[in-house]
């Protein structure tokens, strides 16, 4: 214990959190983003775990982070659209939870409307179609609790819980939530060897006159498998959901979507904002002989007037097997994340 | 005389940067570049990008959509003949509006320098796969089996093309390499003198990158033939090698 024997609250001095930095972000990535007016503490982690899995954040009790963003599914759910607590549906797909440190935009969700995890963390609490609560409910909720109040206090010196300190302790147990162990890792520190499937899969993703998907989706060289930026990759001829634009207000970023990272797409289905595609085989066909012209659609969609990458029935099987050997079956089973 | 001859001694202990008990009174400094866009006479900046406003040399209605390129070794010659090279590295990113003004980290003896130069792109030295992590993390990379290492320039944007369409073009500009003989790829960075410079202490190098002439001088770009997958064409790297020779002025030199 840190603390000093002295009772009064100001004198608790929390423990650093040792973030595990995976071998190959070391190498290839600059260090995670770690808000200087939030740095991680084993007690911040311990409390954002626990408010991350408790119920009393949503307005009836009934459900919390975790509810649509499961651990095993790599933080995200099964379903296209996600039930908030009187059963009503949204209209984008549960994103994903893992290796948010290195996303420096700083710009969260679908469209990037949220600035900052912490304030991200602070909508879906009030949103009315998901947790349905607000948040000096769930404040005192909190405080009239026997543990929490002691959580606060050793976690940033105050027993007094307000949705500020609420999100900071998400935000440091989303922070932690690292995927960096998958075979396509393992193959690049030497440790395991890839299909020849597989390889060719990679081939694929790195050819520019095949899949060309390393200019928006990372590469051996950037382990995110993401560029964290948002483009139209030519889902819609006409948009029923802006995206960016929508946060914008500029009619150039209509129809732009964060790219996901492509780490464990075996536990992410459905796939893209708004979960149209139920497979991987179904996602592969879009880019292959899907794509919709639109004033916004991004040039990196090259083949867009072909309808796509015109990728052969091999080059596709090849492509989904290497894809999953992005899949990182330590960080889904992992017990530090998971209730 | 004797503050010259004090600022060669001084370029001397930089160059060498051993010496433990540095004692010259003249202050080491960095200077700044600056990097501004036009087409033509007209400035650029990212708030022009995503419409077809501009028309190439052949005649193409284009547009930009993400232009963002590689500045490294900077090069200062002293009068003394003393060449200093610093290992910095900026990325322009103008999508962004990041890396426009860039101030060297290595510190530069104040003097007379008869050349200073730098490189667009990395050379092969410093053109390493996978080592410098704010580029990967950009996502700046060149593919291993390209040749590895980095993007030179990320250009992208539309045209309309020879059927009126609007089509996509990717003007990337890496190493020149030829699948068919792949042990040989041509390094096509290049350096752009920008002549002697003063350097005092508050030096900024204003520099401009006219955007018309990667389709211009010598090569005339027809869009329709090279537009894209360029980075895996040999012929059109070495023709933007050669059209890039002129995008690059020295606008002014302040102090």
């Amino acid at each position: 214990m840190s603390c000093s024997n002295s009772e009064t609250e100001d004198e608790y001095i929390p423990i650093p959190y040792s973030l595990e930095v995976p071998q190959i972000f070391q190498e290839k990535l600059i260090e995670p983003l770690i808000p200087t007016n939030n740095p991680l503490t084993e007690e911040g982690v311990a409390l954002g775990k626990k408010l991350f899995f408790d119920t009393k954040l949503s307005g009836n009790n009934t459900q919390s982070c975790a509810s649509c963003h499961n651990p095993r599914n790599a933080f995200t759910d099964e379903t296209r659209f996600s039930d908030g607590v009187d059963g009503n549906f949204g209209t984008r797909n549960s994103m994903p939870i893992f290796n948010l440190a290195w996303n420096f935009s700083d710009r969260f969700a679908w469209d990037g409307k949220e600035l900052g995890l912490e304030r991200q963390a602070l909508e879906p609490v009030k949103n009315p179609i998901e947790m349905h609560s607000n948040w000096d409910e769930v404040a005192s909720k909190l405080q009239q609790d026997t543990q929490y109040p002691t959580l606060f206090l050793e976690a940033f010196g105050t027993s007094t819980i307000d949705s500020t300190l609420i999100t900071k302790a998400i935000a440091q147990f989303e922070r932690i939530l690292i995927s960096g162990n998958s075979k396509f890792d393992q193959h690049l520190a030497g440790n395991a060897t890839l299909t020849l499937q597989e390889l060719n899969g990679f081939n694929v993703f790195m050819d520019e006159t095949k899949g060309d998907c390393f200019h928006c989706h990372g590469s051996d060289n950037n382990p995110l498998w993401t560029d964290n930026d948002f483009h139209n990759n030519g889902l819609d001829a006409t948009f029923t959901d802006l995206g960016l634009g929508a946060v914008t207000g500029d009619p150039n970023d209509n129809g732009k979507f964060r790219s996901p990272s492509l780490r464990n797409l075996a536990f992410t289905a459905p796939y893209m904002h708004d979960g149209r595609f139920a497979t991987l085989e179904e996602v592969i066909d879009f880019y292959s002989e899907g794509l919709q012209i639109s004033s916004t659609i991004d040039p990196l969609m090259k083949k867009v007037n072909q309808g796509g990458v015109q990728l052969t029935p091999q080059d596709k099987a090849d492509l989904k097997a290497f894809l999953l050997s992005l899949t990182d079956n330590e960080f889904v089973s992992n017990p530090n994340f998971q209730n | 005389m004797k503050i010259r001859i004090l600022a060669v001694l001084c370029v001397a202990f930089f160059v060498n940067s051993c010496s433990e008990d540095n004692d010259i009174n003249a202050v080491p400094i960095g200077i700044t570049l600056n990097f501004s866009h036009s087409w033509g006479e007209n400035e650029v900046t990212n708030a022009d990008f995503n419409t077809l406003k501009f028309t190439n040399d052949n005649g193409d209605q284009i547009s930009i959509e993400h232009l963002r390129y590689l500045i490294s070794e900077i090069v200062l010659t002293h009068e003394s003949g003393v060449i200093t090279t610093l290992d910095d590295y900026n990325l322009v990113d103008v999508t962004n509006n990041e890396g426009l003004t860039f101030t060297t980290s290595a510190a530069i003896i104040p003097g007379d320098y008869t050349s200073v130069s730098f490189r667009f792109g990395f050379s092969d030295e410093n053109n390493i796969d996978g080592v410098y992590t704010d580029l990967n993390t950009a996502s700046f990379n060149v593919p291993t089996i390209l040749g590895g290492g980095y993007h030179h320039m990320q250009f992208d944007g539309k045209y309309i093309d020879d059927s009126d369409a609007e089509a996509p073009f990717n003007y990337h500009v890496i190493n020149a390499f030829d699948l068919t003989n792949i042990n040989d790829p041509v390094n096509t960075s290049f350096q752009l003198n920008i002549g002697a410079v003063a350097v005092g202490g508050n030096t900024n190098i204003n520099l401009n990158m006219d955007i018309s002439e990667w389709f211009k001088t010598p090569n005339t770009w027809n869009l329709n033939e090279y537009d894209v997958n360029l980075m895996s064409n040999y012929e059109a790297q070495l023709l933007m090698n050669q059209n890039g020779a002129s995008v690059f002025s020295v606008i002014s030199i302040t102090q």
